[in-house]
């Protein structure tokens, strides 16, 4: 038997109801939130992908945190490979307008190897491709400076102790995928005038690079030979690990947002099994016929099972096409993150999108489909013969399995996948336990109600099933924006203003010894108050105990991070009122005996315990110490505070720069200008001004996140049709009783909007109660804030949920309103 | 279609002399269009009912009569014809109007009972109470649900009563606004004969008690036979 026509057939018919819309709608909404974050994702790393050499600025990058050993461009020239070199470390640069803090890239005239710079005139000019970098004598600026210091091109600015002529304003660097995420503009210089600005001195945190270039071959042998001859602070980096970071914090951004997106699959299977159990419960009779005309069981399962795939594909590719839109905008609204034009994405969020559509067809709808299997013949002789019916819960096994999966895959480690699989389960049980209760409740109401609100209350009771996965599936999806909402402008905001007014605000660093007094007396002499200065030793962990400490020995990348560079050691007589001992005690006053403190954090990452003895290496010599206290450090505190603590005697005699934090009153950014034209080798950061953009960049991605969270509502909204679809035929039905005892049209929309107005009112109350508890969580948890209940969250939650519930339902529920009463009540009779 | 003759057409007895006349149909037509010709359901029936009558619209299956009764009451709009019901114009009035008159004029019980599975049986009754704006809907409700021996059945929900129960709680529900005109449709056909005929007596009695007009569809003759006049159907033209 030839199964596919007659299945085409009857979908053609079928394709109308309501539950094939429902089924339709509901894996449009989720394959769309699934494709969209994946199609978002791969044009950024197609991005990444196709740009990694440009990226890197040449095939094969050197990074080291001294100058690159002689050895090494010997080596690539011997080879035959191009070289260039960079030297970058952020300074103040200034110019007739004022001072600003630059990230400062001196190049090599052969710098790029890969790629090409644009530059243009003026900021937001026409731009154009440029060969090489500039001249000895020019820079070349990101815009920023330009209206920050009057850095306009013919102007002359001052870079350390040089005089330097702005010759363009860079548009795009090859090598700068994310400056979204830089403190500072750009400068761009010739590394012939480095030695003039006199910047590079002891104790700045300069970043040397050498780049090369050439044919993959004799780029491997050196990546191979050099790899092993490696030293301290030096690392190599080649296409395939470029920007590793960056690479690492997309995939986890991805995740994130990929795990928020599932939140709709799991509403739309909701919606997915509601709609496929209907549809089975109306194919009963066809079924039995079928039985009585010979079909066999396979017969009727395949027969409606080619017609969920069928639906299941159109509902796939539909939307996998609404995903690849909705990127668009995702795309538009992030794309201040990235200066490089994304490429158009691949084909495997799509296949994505169909793997979460079959798994949501074939869990959910199955066990309804062998339901049908099992319709006796006698039903079509009697009406009353019941269908075997599944236990449901072992019938959804194969869906919520296949569920947990997708979400263990998503989270990409089964950890963090169980921890999402359990976060989605609280939510919804708990979501589900407080509708229970709150349906009781209003339920209760009902003695009370008259006329059509009676009604309404009491139908919400009798398909309290129906009303609790409605409830459910909206309150989830409103509190997931709900939050959002809080934490986007109550928290953050909050935190903000939890600040003491007096904190600073600026960070100078790079102070050398011999301008200490200088320093203190320009503060003085202005009438601030003499910031406190710390000092700051650069070392390389190079043993922990017995042990000798490589990268290599660490799983954990920050700690490898942190094992590579050199850390900021410092030294204090006195523990600071914003450091507090959680391990171990703090020297007294007078002990000559060496000794370290730890932050914990540190500590923790490093395994670092009281007793432990750490070697440093400082400029060459071995600084070793016990480590004797641990630290818990108020970061938020925005004071210059350190990992690493040694007591007074053990780092004076190295090399040390300063480093201090203060507030500087608004008004009053002159001090700025003056104290770097006086001192021109020191680094002021404007911390307002990164907190701006960490507001900015949170701003962004909670839009990115509230976008994916519009697909939950989407599917909460799917559910809530699929509850209307399956109790469609019990409303026509009531609707056609009352219309028959004499109810206005008004009175019966009345019965419905009380009952619809309830489950978005509950709804309403279910997301606030959330979205308030786990802000109360992230408030007084994460950002230390008292919680301040705030008013609007629980009245945005009703609005949201009655208003919006009512209007959906009202639409949903036309039919029942608007049917004759004879035809109706002959349709479901 | 079949044409029919104007003496047909007007085959029907009218309400006896004198007596008020509470329904009155005139060439009322029930057509629909099917993909091969124009099904005609009921055919221009004209026929008068006095006001506390008891008539059985009788016929075999498919007769039409189920869609006549639904005509009368307003519960199906037919193709042409007009209906009058105390003497206004069913049809010249909104879906809305025809509800108001329903819930003021009259009341219906259905073969299958058609109580409302969210509602107690007091609920039920209340119910077209409360659609009209009576206050006392409780007190009304309670009393006529002492009348059809219910009284301690108030808090149940449908599905907690027999067949029977439930019939007698549509009942309550028909009388409780106390209509003029009482339609039913097919009564007993989903009952055995003994609750069958406890349903009838309890008909008959509210019909007397109240003095409220019974018109209802059967095929049982029995209970045709209880009726003071009846209304033939067949194919769908009606005949004294």
């Amino acid at each position: 038997m030839n199964n596919f026509p007659i299945a085409m057939r009857m979908l053609r018919r079928n394709a109308h109801s309501g539950e094939a819309r429902v089924l339709f709608a509901a894996l449009l909404v989720a394959v769309a939130s699934v494709t969209t974050v994946g199609f978002f994702a791969d044009r950024v790393k197609g991005a990444l992908d196709r740009q990694a050499n440009e990226l890197l600025g040449g095939d094969l990058v050197v990074i080291a945190d001294h100058p690159v050993p002689a050895a090494f461009v010997e080596r690539a020239r011997a080879g035959g490979l191009a070289v260039a070199s960079t030297t970058t470390f952020p300074s103040m640069v200034s110019g007739a307008d004022g001072t600003s803090l630059s990230e400062i890239k001196a190049v090599s005239g052969t710098f790029p190897l890969r790629g090409r710079l644009r530059v243009a005139a003026m900021p937001a000019g026409p731009d154009r491709e440029v060969e090489g970098s500039p001249a000895p004598g020019t820079v070349w600026v990101g815009g920023p400076l330009v209206s920050r210091i009057g850095a306009a091109v013919g102007q002359t600015i001052r870079v350390g102790n040089a005089p330097l002529t702005v010759a363009a304003i860079i548009t795009r660097e090859p090598d700068s995928v994310l400056d979204y995420f830089g403190l500072a503009p750009r400068l761009l210089m010739n590394d012939a005038d480095l030695a003039a600005t006199g910047l590079v001195q002891v104790g700045s945190r300069v970043t040397h690079r050498l780049l090369v270039a050439g044919d993959v071959q004799t780029v491997e042998r050196f990546d191979a030979d050099m790899r092993a001859r490696l030293g301290r602070g030096e690392r190599i980096e080649g296409v395939r690990d470029a920007r590793s970071e960056v690479r690492v914090s997309l995939e986890r951004a991805q995740r994130f947002l990929g795990l928020a997106s599932l939140l709709s699959v799991i509403l739309a299977s909701v919606a997915v099994a509601l709609a496929a159990r209907r549809f089975s419960m109306r194919q009963t009779d066809g079924a039995a016929m079928m039985r009585c005309l010979g079909a066999a069981q396979a017969d009727i399962f395949a027969i409606n099972a080619w017609q969920f795939l069928a639906l299941a594909a159109a509902g796939c590719a539909a939307g996998t096409l609404a995903g690849y839109g909705a990127q668009a905008v995702l795309s538009h609204w992030l794309s201040g993150f990235f200066n490089v034009a994304l490429p158009a994405p691949g084909w495997r969020p799509a296949v994505q999108g169909a793997v979460i559509g079959l798994v949501l067809v074939l869990g959910f709808t199955i066990p309804p489909l062998l339901r049908l299997r099992n319709v006796p013949t006698l039903r079509a002789l009697r009406s009353d013969v019941a269908v075997a019916e599944p236990s449901s819960l072992a019938a959804y096994a194969l869906g919520l399995g296949s569920l947990a999966a997708l979400i263990v895959w998503q989270a990409g480690d089964v950890k963090l996948g169980g921890l999402a699989v359990g976060g989605f389960a609280l939510a919804l049980g708990v979501a589900a336990l407080a509708g229970y209760g709150l349906i009781r409740a209003l339920s209760r109401l009902r003695a009370g109600a008259t006329g059509p609100w009676r009604y309404g209350l009491a139908n919400l009771r009798r398909r309290t099933g129906s009303s609790l996965v409605q409830v459910m599936a909206l309150g989830v999806g409103i509190m997931a924006m709900l939050l959002l909402m809080v934490v986007r402008s109550d928290l953050i905001l909050k935190w903000q203003e939890s600040m003491p007014a007096d904190m600073p605000n600026r960070f100078a660093l790079n102070i050398q010894n011999d301008q200490l007094p200088a320093v203190k007396a320009y503060f003085a002499g202005l009438g601030l108050s003499t910031p406190d200065l710390y000092p700051m030793v650069r070392g390389r962990l190079v043993a922990i105990g017995d042990r000798p400490v490589s990268p290599a020995d660490f799983e954990d990348q920050r700690a490898r991070r942190l094992v590579e560079r050199e850390f900021n050691l410092s030294w204090a007589a006195d523990l600071r009122p914003d450091n507090q001992i959680v391990g171990g005690a703090w020297w007294k006053p007078g002990e000559a005996d060496p000794q370290f403190s730890v932050e914990e954090g540190i500590a923790k990452t490093l395994s670092i315990r009281v007793g432990d003895t750490l070697a440093w290496d400082v400029g060459g010599t071995r600084v070793s110490a016990r480590v004797t206290s641990l630290r818990k450090v108020e970061w938020d505190s925005f004071k210059a505070n350190f990992f690493v603590i040694a007591n007074p005697g053990v780092l004076e005699a190295y090399p040390a720069s300063w480093i201090t934090s203060f507030h500087l009153p608004s008004g009053r950014e002159e001090v700025i200008n003056r104290l770097v034209e006086r001192f021109p080798n020191v680094s002021v950061i404007d911390l307002t001004a990164i907190m701006g953009q960490v507001k900015r960049i949170s701003d962004q991605v909670s839009r990115a996140v509230e976008f994916v969270f519009l697909f939950a509502i989407a599917a909460g909204v799917v559910v809530l049709f699929a509850a209307i679809t399956t109790t469609q035929d019990e409303r026509v039905f009531e609707g056609a009783v009352m219309r028959t005892l004499g109810a206005s049209r008004r009175q019966m929309m009345l019965t419905q909007l009380s009952e619809f107005l309830a489950i978005g009112l509950l709804s309403g109350v279910v997301a606030a109660a959330g979205a308030v508890g786990l802000a109360i969580v992230l408030s007084e948890r994460v950002l230390g804030v008292p919680y301040e209940f705030d008013w609007v969250v629980p009245v945005a939650g009703l609005l949201a949920g009655g208003v919006g519930v009512a209007i959906a339902g009202l639409l949903g529920t036309r039919r029942a309103v608007n049917s004759p009463p004879l035809a109706a009540i002959r349709a479901v009779t | 279609m079949n044409a029919i003759s104007k003496s047909e057409d007007r085959r029907v007895a009218p309400a006896a002399a004198g007596q008020p006349v509470i329904v009155r149909a005139e060439g009322l037509t029930k057509q629909v269009s099917t993909p091969d010709h124009e099904l005609v359901i009921v055919n221009g029936a004209t026929f008068a009912i006095g006001a506390g009558d008891s008539v059985a619209i009788v016929g075999a299956s498919g007769s039409g009569k189920s869609t006549l009764l639904g005509l009368l009451a307003g519960l199906d709009v037919p193709s042409s014809g007009r209906v009058w019901i105390d003497g206004e114009d069913l049809f010249a009035l909104d879906e809305d109007g025809r509800a108001r008159l329903r819930g003021r004029l009259v009341g219906f019980v259905f073969q299958s009972f058609q109580l409302l599975p969210a509602l107690t049986a007091l609920e039920n009754v209340m119910l077209p109470l409360e659609l009209a704006g009576l206050a006392d809907a409780a007190a009304r409700a309670s009393l006529v649900l002492d009348q059809v021996g219910l009284a301690d059945r108030r808090g149940h929900y449908p599905r907690q009563l027999s067949g029977g129960e439930q019939q007698r709680v549509a009942v309550a529900r028909a009388f409780a606004t106390e209509p003029k005109l009482l339609f039913a449709d097919e009564p007993t056909g989903n009952l055995d004969s003994a609750t069958g005929a406890q349903v009838i007596e309890l008909l008959f009695r509210m019909n007397r008690d109240h003095g409220t007009t019974l018109v209802l569809v059967t095929h049982d003759e029995a209970l045709a036979a209880r009726c003071d006049r009846r209304i033939a159907i067949s194919a769908g033209v009606v005949a004294a």
